[in-house]
């Protein structure tokens, strides 16, 4: 990066982009509506991202990743969500929640027995930390965490966790010390088919109906205390962090979404004609793409520069709230007037904007809310 | 084993528009990409090396942006990739730029050739039959399928017009491929990461032994007198006939053109 301000991605990263366009547009595009359709988990679609390396974008080759950086990882996402929220949403809660905090938090052994499959893509991650009673509260976590000798006994339940039901390393928060509130939760990896462990209710939901998003059931389950991530009553502090970074995936899916989304308008009000016309000939449609555009450029600014801040070891914390409370109201402004535009097709499913409307706006709830979004801008202005 | 792939960037003909007042291609902001038959060749490349190991090196003669095809191929897997540039080699017909290519090649040490069949923006698809002929080495060209490959020979399989040759020919020797041979692989992330860290190697007109005389637009017997858009003919006949005198009609005249036989 120069000294001034450049808003040109390297020659690496648009190499990055072209890359993830292509797979997008060939491999992921194909199945996107067969997918949302069936509600199926496109496993497919991950050993293909696995092959070439999308599974650990940002980690060194020592770890099974790609050598990339954040904005790469970023770019992948928004290209995967242009065409799949679904895509796009499972290699984010893959990289950003569970790749990322072992990458950060844990030792050396940990990052060798656990990072490596799961950059290589040989293993899928998931995150845990919500609960039916701790949702934006994130601090109200009921699932206990006891020690037991060289283990630690967890007992408790997670929902709403995004690849919950294909994962094969979960990184999971529970309370170590229920006196001391956010300093008793602690973080542990957690692996598919430990004792104790099963999956719960698989959600039927409004959209990226290929993720899976499950309720994940611990019942006496033994955790060995090397999977203690981070130390003991130091979670909460991680489950944050790891949030922050999430973000910016969520907030490139958003900007995916919008543009695909767009995309589609602007080719399909070319061909459209009513009135003698195609309806790109007025003024109406021209104003609102044009908007839409403008707002979608913003938002994808506000991502870039959050990664751009992770990438460069600076604080990002409120750009990356900003970010996706920005991006997250852009996807659902430019995929509803999409919809609009499209007449009483866009509302039917044989064009994809009506899918992209309902994958749209889940980018306001999850991984913070938009309120909680807020929340956190303003503390840090307001402090 | 050591594999020559040669390789050529050329403007994305289905993104290609046509200035209307004078007829000639609008080549600015035209996408390049990688000639489909020479990714097909370098693909090809790739597997003998997946399979049996081999070095392959990416040749491309061209102006300096045609790096970035190098740093995609070098994303892909490629283990060297040359550039023959020089303002020297500019506006070389297929002749002029097979003695330069020749020249370049008669440097390095090579098993293999492989070259696609024809470049997209010319057509003309000499460049890898002449290069073969001026290095002395067998050729086969319009090569569908590599059956097996030796230290010592390859078996292709060679396409006709309907049909297919089986041949075997000893190595060294050049073959051309078709974009049918093989789906080119994706780059990988890693390859990207690291692509740009790698060395290109430029090769200028100093750099070999040649003939001024054979090589750029001066060496080029080709003469380009005229460039013109095909115009489309209207004068169609629409017949409305019944089904059988509609069949027998499109056979008559079928026939008449000359598309089928008798």
């Amino acid at each position: 990066m120069n000294n001034g301000m450049n808003f040109d991605l390297s020659e690496k990263q648009a190499l990055m982009r072209k890359l993830f366009r292509e797979f997008a547009e060939k491999e992921v595009k194909p199945l996107a509506a067969e997918i949302d359709e069936e509600e199926r988990f496109p496993i497919e679609n991950v050993k293909k991202m696995a092959e070439i390396g999308m599974m650990g974008i940002p980690f060194e080759s020592k770890y099974g990743g790609s050598d990339g950086d954040n904005l790469s990882y970023i770019l992948a996402v928004e290209e995967l969500s242009k065409v799949c929220a679904t895509t796009g949403v499972i290699l984010s809660a893959h990289t950003s929640l569970c790749c990322n905090p072992i990458y950060t938090y844990g030792t050396e052994e940990q990052k060798m027995k656990y990072l490596v499959p799961l950059a290589k893509g040989e293993k899928l991650g998931a995150f845990g930390l919500t609960e039916p009673n701790a949702g934006s509260d994130a601090a109200m976590q009921q699932t206990t965490a006891i020690k037991e000798g060289d283990y630690y006994k967890i007992n408790g339940s997670k929902i709403f966790i995004t690849n919950g039901g294909y994962a094969d390393i979960y990184i999971i928060f529970a309370m170590t010390d229920k006196q001391k509130g956010t300093r008793g939760i602690s973080a542990f990896i957690v692996e598919k088919g430990m004792e104790g462990f099963s999956i719960g209710k698989i959600e039927k939901k409004l959209g990226i109906h290929g993720s899976s998003t499950a309720e994940l059931i611990f019942k006496d389950l033994y955790v060995p205390k090397e999977n203690l991530l981070g130390q003991e009553g130091k979670g909460f502090g991680i489950a944050m962090s790891t949030l922050d970074g999430g973000r910016i995936g969520i907030a490139a899916q958003a900007v995916g979404i919008a543009q695909g989304a767009l995309n589609e308008t602007i080719k399909y009000t070319k061909e459209r004609k009513q009135f003698g016309r195609p309806i790109s000939a007025f003024q109406n449609t021209q104003f609102v793409i044009a908007d839409l555009q403008t707002k979608i450029d913003a938002a994808r600014l506000l991502v870039y520069r959050a990664a751009y801040l992770k990438d460069t070891n600076q604080n990002y914390t409120s750009e990356a709230a900003m970010a996706k409370l920005f991006a997250a109201e852009v996807a659902m402004e430019t995929t509803t007037k999409a919809v609009q535009l499209h007449g009483g097709y866009g509302y039917t499913r044989d064009y994809p904007v009506e899918r992209m409307f309902r994958d749209a706006k889940i980018t306001e709830i999850y991984e913070g809310t938009s309120e909680i979004q807020r929340l956190v801008i303003s503390n840090k202005l307001l402090k | 084993m050591n594999i020559l792939v040669l390789l050529k960037q050329v403007p994305d003909t289905t993104e290609m528009q046509i200035d209307k007042e004078t007829g000639t291609l609008i080549r600015t902001g035209v996408p390049t990409i990688t000639n489909p038959d020479d990714l097909a060749g370098f693909e090809m490349a790739l597997r003998i090396k997946d399979e049996k190991g081999a070095k392959v090196t990416c040749i491309t003669m061209g102006p300096p942006q045609a790096k970035s095809m190098l740093r995609e191929l070098y994303a892909m897997g490629a283990d060297e990739c040359i550039l023959v540039s020089d303002p020297k080699f500019g506006g070389a017909d297929t002749w002029a730029t097979s003695n330069t290519l020749a020249a370049v090649i008669r440097q390095l040490d090579y098993d293999l050739i492989i070259a696609g069949r024809q470049a997209i923006d010319g057509d003309t698809a000499q460049v890898g039959p002449q290069t073969a002929e001026k290095l002395g080495i067998p050729q086969i060209t319009y090569v569908d399928d590599i059956l097996d490959i030796t230290d010592e020979k390859i078996r292709v399989k060679k396409a006709l017009e309907n049909s297919y040759e089986v041949l075997e020919c000893s190595l060294p020797c050049l073959i051309t491929t078709l974009s049918t041979i093989a789906t080119p692989r994706y780059m990988t992330v890693k390859g990207i990461s690291h692509a740009f860290e790698k060395d290109i190697k430029v090769v200028t007109f100093n750099d070999i032994d040649i003939d001024p005389s054979i090589i750029g637009l001066k060496g080029s017997p080709t003469k380009v007198k005229k460039t013109f858009t095909k115009e489309a003919h209207k004068n169609s006949d629409v017949l409305e006939l019944d089904p059988k005198t509609t069949a027998r009609k499109i056979v008559e005249t079928l026939i008449d053109f000359k598309f089928i036989g008798k």
